[in-house]
């Protein structure tokens, strides 16, 4: 089978790009939401994350990929005490998923052939340790919203149904996609999303057609050009794995915590979510530059994106949010 | 070209490559459909009220029940061969999505859109930006069907060279008529590799690339070039201007393809642009609107009945079955797994709210006209950036001189609500009636969708505009208070706002011929207004 696109291979949308790279080296930061026009390479990036993030550890057969032994589900039923790598698991949710599939249900097979009441993990215990996508994430059904955001915020799937009664783990990076202009999102799903980026077209001839050859050559000449960007795939992947251990040693001082503070009070931003996000974020970036301490710098160039969808909207200013953060940023911390 | 040659033509490219994705056709159900359709290799068609269940496959549930075994269903998308999407302009966003992923994942497969739409009614965007073809059928004649043409010696695509400056003159041609997905720029990239390997050809010439962006671009069109508005307007044609700093020597090939996309451009598309009204190209469908309630959404208990009455409910026949096992396995002690019979049967319920749609009606006449649409459109921004969680959607007709006109059409979308809202007209008499009956006729078409209309009216004096055009303010009274009583047979909600400085007993008679609430609301502004309409809502 074809191996998605690869990730250094898209052509500008550096924001996404950028976004994407920081909830790989610390997923504390809580998920991307891409907001844009179609064809713009939303799904192709979210597809592509998946090459770029590190393998983990995981007990084998355990339904959750639980790290430990002691951490597998009690209800789920696992041979030994053997451990695997597994590539970081990005699950799709589809649209028209049910409550059933999202949240697991009664194993139907072992119910009807063996009488047996039995639990069949959904897509949320798939999901644990890894990514949640949602393509389409405006047009989600409402309630299978609640239980997303529930699930988010107890990091805890509760399955109390069909005479079943079972929990198991459910902490994963959401990431969705969609359209602005066939719906908007409800705040509260909105604020999940740790960060969040607009993206267009490019508008830049010369970089148009770049997306377009590269797009051929992916397509007719497929060989070589996964040999030329895997590579490049690769080299990135090191640089996350690098910068989650230099995120660790990295140094938080004391000026930085001021300004994201005195950014989020000037922003009027709802919540401490959004200071804790940025000052997330700004760390993740440090790392991922491999500068030894937080600056200024690192917190002007991810404020936008920390930030954008957690200020009050004012629906009578016609410009973009981003446009806010921008100026606010600049009267803040300077240019 | 004619719109059946270009049919032919769409379908042989795609079965060349089908990476191009599909076509739309759009025409009724008829002779010239199937004639082209006659054409399509063995294919599985879909329509749009399939569920997960039929895409995705599921359980069989009598093969499994009479077999005691687990039986499992295909599901349709796991077939091979082309889709065929009847009625695709009812797709929902599920299905849209679902397909849309299905091509995304799976290079080689093709889709046959038929769109049946009225009007603004079309297959979801997601979709039909995923397929590089659309031709338009609605004019074709049973005398225009021929059969498929017979192609020359077709070579062979992967053999089929790429000229170097192909991707470059398409991205330009795509920026000067207003074509913003780059997904199109890909497809007719494609489109002219196949043409050429349809003709024979390993190396594509102009005519594939005329062929090909007039398949792919035509329909995508949201401007004209900049240089084919601005002629008439500048010097007279005797004089022709040297194309102002564009080098000559490259924008020659892009000017023959060019006139290729102009000829096949659709007629509609092209009164359209000449208007000026671009559209943006972007008009989303306003995402729910096709969303009829009752099919999915919160599951309600399940009811007993055969499957032949809606989606069985296993789980609860399972346990309808268990308290009888025991008996039952007495009467037939041979087999084994559960015994399960019709009477044990239950089907799936749903219930889901339907949305709310609030349409504005707007009074545009008169010298406060501007003012008052100006604080219209702010109080539908406004309740649209609040509503989203009462799931609202909101629609703008306008109504003044000799009638009314829709400027927004259902949405929920505050970026769209936007772009169509950037200049509204104002000015001249006040049909009143023709405003109402407007509204009621968007109203029922919404409530058919599953939506639950409200009217809101805006205005500051008395009808003075009959139905017939005549300005008679008694006959307009007249027209105004029938209308009235229509609005109040539909049993529709209404609310009308008086933005007069004193309120005026005529809009108070129709708000009570309408059995709607009054609001008085001199110097309404878009804040004030909104709270108003949120309130008398809640009520």
């Amino acid at each position: 089978m074809k191996q998605p696109f690869p990730f250094s291979a898209i052509v500008g949308q550096e924001d996404m790009k950028r976004a994407m790279i920081l909830t790989a080296i610390d997923p504390g930061i809580g998920g991307v939401l891409v907001f844009g026009d179609r064809g713009t390479g939303k799904s192709t990036a979210v597809r592509a994350l998946a090459a770029l993030l590190p393998p983990i550890a995981a007990v084998k057969g355990c339904p959750v990929n639980a790290a430990r032994r002691a951490d597998c589900p009690d209800w789920a039923v696992i041979a030994g005490d053997e451990m695997h790598e597994i590539p970081t698991p990005v699950v799709d949710l589809p649209l028209g998923a049910s409550e059933d599939r999202v949240t697991g249900a009664l194993d139907i097979e072992k119910a009807l052939t063996n009488g047996e009441k039995a639990f069949q993990p959904g897509l949320l215990a798939r999901a644990n340790r890894g990514y949640l996508y949602i393509d389409e994430v405006n047009l989600l059904e409402d309630h299978i919203v609640d239980l997303l955001l529930d699930v988010a915020q107890s990091g805890e799937n509760v399955v109390e149904r069909e005479g079943l009664s079972i929990r198991h783990a459910a902490r994963f990076v959401l990431v969705g996609s969609g359209n602005p202009e066939e719906g908007e999102l409800r705040p509260q799903l909105l604020d999940r999303f740790g960060l969040s980026v607009d993206v267009a077209s490019p508008t830049d001839i010369e970089q148009r057609i770049e997306v377009i050859k590269r797009r051929d050559a992916y397509e007719n000449d497929y060989t070589a050009f996964m040999v030329r960007w895997q590579a490049e795939d690769a080299m990135l992947r090191d640089r996350i794995t690098a910068a989650r251990v230099a995120l660790k040693q990295l140094d938080t001082p004391e000026q930085s915590l001021r300004d994201v503070a005195e950014l989020c009070i000037a922003l009027g931003s709802d919540g401490l979510r959004g200071e804790l996000t940025l000052l997330k974020a700004a760390r993740a970036y440090a790392a991922f530059r491999d500068d030894t301490a937080l600056t200024r710098g690192h917190i002007r160039d991810v404020a936008a994106l920390a930030l954008r969808h957690r200020m009050r909207r004012d629906p009578l200013d016609d410009a973009g949010s981003g446009t806010r953060v921008a100026r606010i940023v600049a009267e803040t911390l300077g240019s | 070209m004619n719109q059946l040659a270009r049919a032919h033509t769409a379908l042989a490219l795609l079965a060349m490559d089908p990476a191009l994705g599909g076509l739309v056709i759009r025409a009724r159900a008829g002779a010239v459909r199937d004639a082209v359709l006659a054409a399509l290799p063995p294919h599985t068609r879909l329509r749009p009220a399939m569920g997960a269940e039929a895409l995705e496959g599921g359980i069989d549930v009598s093969a499994t029940l009479s077999s005691g075994t687990l039986t499992q269903t295909r599901g349709l998308l796991a077939r091979s061969g082309a889709f065929v999407l009847a009625m695709a302009e009812r797709a929902e966003p599920y299905l849209a999505a679902r397909l849309a992923a299905t091509l995304d994942a799976e290079g080689a497969r093709i889709l046959i859109a038929l769109d049946e739409g009225i009007g603004e009614e079309a297959l979801p965007p997601a979709l039909s930006d995923r397929l590089a073809f659309r031709v338009d059928l609605e004019d074709c004649a049973l005398g225009d069907i021929t059969p498929a043409p017979i192609w020359p010696a077709p070579a062979l695509l992967a053999q089929v060279c790429t000229p170097d400056d192909l991707a470059h003159t398409l991205v330009l041609l795509a920026v000067r008529l207003g074509i913003t997905s780059l997904r199109a720029v890909g497809f007719a990239l494609r489109a002219t590799r196949a043409h050429a390997a349809l003709m024979g050809r390993l190396e594509p010439i102009e005519d594939d690339m005329t062929a090909a962006v007039a398949l792919v671009f035509a329909h995508r069109a949201t401007q004209l070039p900049a240089q084919q508005e601005d002629a008439p307007n500048d010097s007279p044609p005797e004089e022709p201007q040297t194309p102002p700093d564009e080098e000559h020597q490259e924008s020659l090939p892009q000017d023959i393809m060019l006139d290729a996309v102009l000829a096949a451009l659709p007629p509609d598309l092209l009164a359209k642009l000449n208007a000026g009204g671009t559209d943006r190209g972007a008009s989303g469908s306003g995402a729910g609107q096709k969303k009829i309630g009752n099919r999915r959404g919160r599951p309600l208990p399940a009811r007993d009945g055969g499957p032949a009455q809606g989606r069985v409910d296993l789980i609860a026949t399972l346990r309808a079955a268990i308290p009888w096992q025991t008996l039952r396995a007495r009467e037939a002690p041979h087999r084994t797994g559960p015994h399960i019979r019709a009477i044990d049967l239950r089907r799936k319920r749903y219930v889901d709210l339907s949305d709310r749609l609030l349409i504005f009606t707007v009074d545009a006449s008169g010298s406060a006209a501007m003012a008052r649409m100006g604080e219209a459109k702010g109080a539908i921004e406004l309740l649209l950036a609040e509503a989203y969680a009462r799931r609202d959607h909101v629609a703008l007709i306008a109504f003044r001189g000799a009638g009314a006109e829709m400027l927004l059409e259902p949405t929920r979308s505050l970026v769209q609500t936007k772009r169509k809202l950037a200049d509204l007209p104002g000015g001249g008499a006040t049909p009143l009636a023709a405003g109402l009956l407007a509204a009621l006729a968007m109203a029922q078409q919404a409530r058919r969708k599953g939506l639950t209309p409200t009217i809101i009216t805006l205005t500051d004096g008395r009808a003075n505009m009959a139905l017939d055009g005549t300005a008679n303010r008694a006959e307009a009274s007249a027209d105004a208070r029938t209308a009235a009583r229509a609005l109040c047979a539909a049993r529709v909600e209404a609310i009308v706002i008086d933005t007069g400085r004193k309120s005026e007993p005529a809009l108070m008679q129709i708000a009570d011929i309408i059995g709607g609430s009054y609001l008085p609301l001199p110097r309404a502004d878009a804040r004030s207004l909104s709270t108003a309409v949120t309130r008398a809502l809640e009520d």
